[in-house]
């Protein structure tokens, strides 16, 4: 076997260079796309994908947050000034707007509100126009994702059917809609969590702060850690302990960072980006069962939600 | 080129590869190994598949849970798309394309194989070559995957037997022979292997001491890159035109970035080049990877070129090098995989997208199809094509496309078919010399 070109991408510079290929892709197909855009690490790998596909230029789409209400205020402060750095336009819809329009109904006050951004997502999706979302959404992270597209198709519910998946060859995508319909698309499909963290060191990404080991009040429900006494930007206090729960104070971080109710932290003592690859190399449990109390309910409870229109 | 030297220059590169066979072969079982024993499986995800293994009365875990499909697919019985799976082993990162074997499947098949450099194909030893082993051998080709394993499994049931082993291995060549499975350089290798105890896949094993070849991954880790063992022209479809004129910035007032990424072939400042379709030709200023500035560009790599002269080019256009200028086309003979359950119309006007470029496309002549188990011509009777079909069409297109056979290029040489009405990709299609 002879080797004629001997320069080949390293595998991070490969999945870099096929995300800017996706995110030009949607860039020269769609006619009105947004990139969603949390103040989570993925996204965050996204901001920087964005930044080598269209600089000089400015993006192509404007960044929306679907906010529950119940984010950590690190995040949001770090998602507000992420944005005003770039000079890229943020959009911010929230779950209690929704709650208020009488779209979103709680079953309880303290329900967890990840589900209920698929009805506020659908909603902003009408209001704008966007015919297609950029979201961070990996294949490596649950087995509902591992046969989903790059380019997946929703139908004007918001639904995900399927069997109703177009072919992807190549990388040949076909981000086509009609009115109403919606195309998401996740550039980074091929990466795994250990590419993230991997990607974040190289690029020497900033990331909210409870990414990293830090000391926080938690209680231990259903083997769960279940951090507590929590205010929100609003000045209201969340995730109060139970009647006859030991508040624990634990040196924790956050593997994924979304809705306060129903994100847990692991424990860790690695306080930098370096120290969480060597973790992330040596855990032994997944990102989402680790981390997520809304995935353990069934085994098919995400490809449930995606069905309904959850990203 | 020393071997050193061709090891370090597979190291942290990555690899794609499809496995081809059906459940009964062991393929899961396989895939399950080798996720298993590179430890990608984490605590949690073992847990979750040991308790489903004792829920259904087996005695140790069933690796092939690890790959079990969506609800909806499980409540049917049946496999129904492709599934993409991970793993590194520190030298190299996979992405492992699962596709369903049956041969109402071609489909899926197919669109696997589109992203493979490599396929193993799974041959049971006890049943030697079948027709889906031929029919799986036949699709690796017609997509050009330049690598081929034959992995040879259930060797526990037979003995672990060399002269069985190397009976199917002469069979398997037999026919590889009739359909040239070995032009443009395609390599076949053999590995006899037992996925449910784990030998010759990851580690060696003590059962077939005579069987002094690779191991399945050391095959895997050795392949050479995408790429990189033939000599490609520049191709660089322009996905997006960067022109921040309206900036603050006045350096930035006549900047022209032409987006997009290198399909194949290289790039240096300096170097000559033509655009197409409009054939103007120009010299590149610089390359560009967000704020870095490159001297040269290599295969796969995203960039922004920006060149000596102020030429209109827009998305779908095509940068090349004047040294290598593909004919710009209006009609192109092509294999076609029909995707859709909507069948091929020859009275219908369809979509072509090829690289960043469409052009809307007539059906002409269908020369012939294609059984795939016998990878024989048959007549195209009523012009017709359905779903898992895979036939030899003419197409007559309304825009130019500056195309390369698919056994040249991979890349320029593939389109998708696009039906306008529902938007659904409907067909596959590889340029035929």
């Amino acid at each position: 076997m002879t080797t004629l070109n001997q320069q080949t991408l390293s595998h991070l510079d490969w999945l870099e260079a096929e995300a800017i290929h996706i995110l030009r892709e949607v860039a020269g197909q769609c006619s009105n796309p947004v990139l969603l855009f949390s103040g989570g690490k993925d996204s965050l790998c996204i901001l920087r994908l964005a930044e080598k596909a269209f600089r000089p230029g400015r993006f192509p789409f404007p960044l929306m947050h679907i906010d529950t209400g119940h984010n950590y205020q690190e995040v949001i402060n770090f998602r507000d000034q992420r944005a005003a750095e770039l000079g890229e336009r943020l959009i911010v819809r929230s779950v209690e707007d929704s709650i208020k329009r009488g779209s979103v109904v709680l079953k309880s006050p303290d329900e967890p509100r990840n589900k209920h951004q698929s009805v506020t997502l659908l909603e902003a999706i009408e209001e704008f126009g966007f015919d297609c979302c950029i979201g961070g959404a990996r294949r490596d992270e649950e087995k509902a994702r591992a046969k989903e597209r790059i380019m997946s198709f929703r139908d004007e519910f918001g639904q995900w059917d399927p069997k109703n998946q177009r072919p992807e060859l190549w990388n040949l995508y076909n981000a086509r809609s009609h009115k109403g319909e919606n195309i998401r698309a996740f550039p980074i499909s091929n990466w795994t969590e250990m590419d993230v963290w991997q990607y974040i060191e190289r690029e020497q990404l900033g990331l909210p702060s409870i990414y990293f080991a830090h000391n926080r009040d938690i209680v231990m429900r259903n083997d769960a850690i279940v951090p507590v006494n929590i205010p929100l930007v609003s000045g209201e206090i969340i995730n109060q302990p139970k009647a006859g729960e030991d508040i624990i104070n634990m040196q924790v971080r956050f593997r994924t960072v979304g809705d306060i109710t129903c994100t847990a932290p692991v424990p860790s003592d690695a306080d930098s980006v370096n120290k969480i690859v060597l973790e992330t190399a040596t855990t032994t449990i997944t990102e989402r069962g680790a981390t997520r109390l809304d995935d353990q309910t069934s085994d098919a409870s995400m490809e449930q939600r995606k069905k309904e229109g959850y990203f | 080129m020393s071997r050193q030297e061709n090891s370090l220059a597979h190291n942290d590169s990555l690899l794609r590869f499809m496995t081809c066979g059906s459940v009964d072969d062991g393929k899961s079982t396989l895939i399950g190994r080798l996720l298993y024993d590179t430890k990608t499986i984490l605590t949690d995800t073992l847990t979750q598949i040991e308790r489903t293994s004792q829920k259904r009365g087996m005695e140790s875990v069933d690796l092939s849970l690890l790959t079990d499909g969506l609800q909806a697919e499980r409540e049917q019985g049946i496999t129904i798309d492709v599934a993409y799976r991970y793993f590194s082993t520190g030298t190299r990162k996979y992405i492992i394309a699962d596709a369903p074997g049956h041969e109402q499947y071609t489909r899926n098949m197919v669109t696997a194989a589109s992203t493979a450099h490599l396929a193993i194909i799974l041959i049971d030893a006890r049943k030697g070559v079948l027709t889906q082993t031929r029919r799986h051998s036949y699709l690796a080709q017609l997509v050009g995957i330049p690598h081929i394993v034959v992995a040879i499994n259930k060797m526990d049931l037979v003995d672990y037997s060399q002269a069985e082993f190397e009976r199917i291995r002469t069979s398997y060549l037999e026919f590889a022979e009739q359909i040239g499975l070995q032009r443009n350089g395609r390599d076949i290798s053999f590995v006899p292997m037992s996925a449910l105890n784990g030998d010759m896949i990851v580690d060696r094993g003590d059962v077939m001491p005579w069987y002094e070849g690779p191991t399945i991954l050391e095959l895997l880790e050795s392949v050479p890159p995408a790429h990189s063992e033939r000599n490609e022209s520049f191709r660089f479809p322009v996905q997006f035109v960067c022109r921040p004129h309206a900036s603050d910035d006045h350096e930035l007032h006549d900047f022209r970035g032409f987006m997009g990424r290198v399909e194949s072939g290289e790039i240096a400042t300096g170097d000559a080049v033509t655009v197409l379709p409009s054939g103007i030709t120009s010299r590149v200023k610089a390359i560009q990877l967000g704020n870095t500035v490159l001297e040269h560009a290599i295969t796969e790599q995203s960039i922004t070129l920006l060149l000596e002269d102020e030429i209109d080019i827009s998305r779908g256009d095509m940068i090349v090098k004047s040294d290598s200028v593909p004919e710009p086309v209006k009609q192109l003979n092509a294999m076609v995989c029909w995707l859709s359950e909507t069948p091929l119309s020859s009275a219908r006007t369809y979509i072509i997208r090829h690289t960043a470029r469409e052009s809307k496309a007539k059906v002409g002549n269908i020369a012939y199809k294609i059984d795939v188990n016998t990878t024989t011509q048959l007549p195209a009777e009523g012009g017709g094509l359905n779903m898992n079909d895979i036939a030899s069409i003419t197409f007559k297109l309304a825009q130019p496309l500056m195309i390369d056979p698919y056994e040249l290029n991979r890349a320029t040489g593939s389109f998708i078919i696009i039906d306008e009405t529902t938007n659904n990709t409907v067909g596959a299609g590889m340029v035929q010399a």
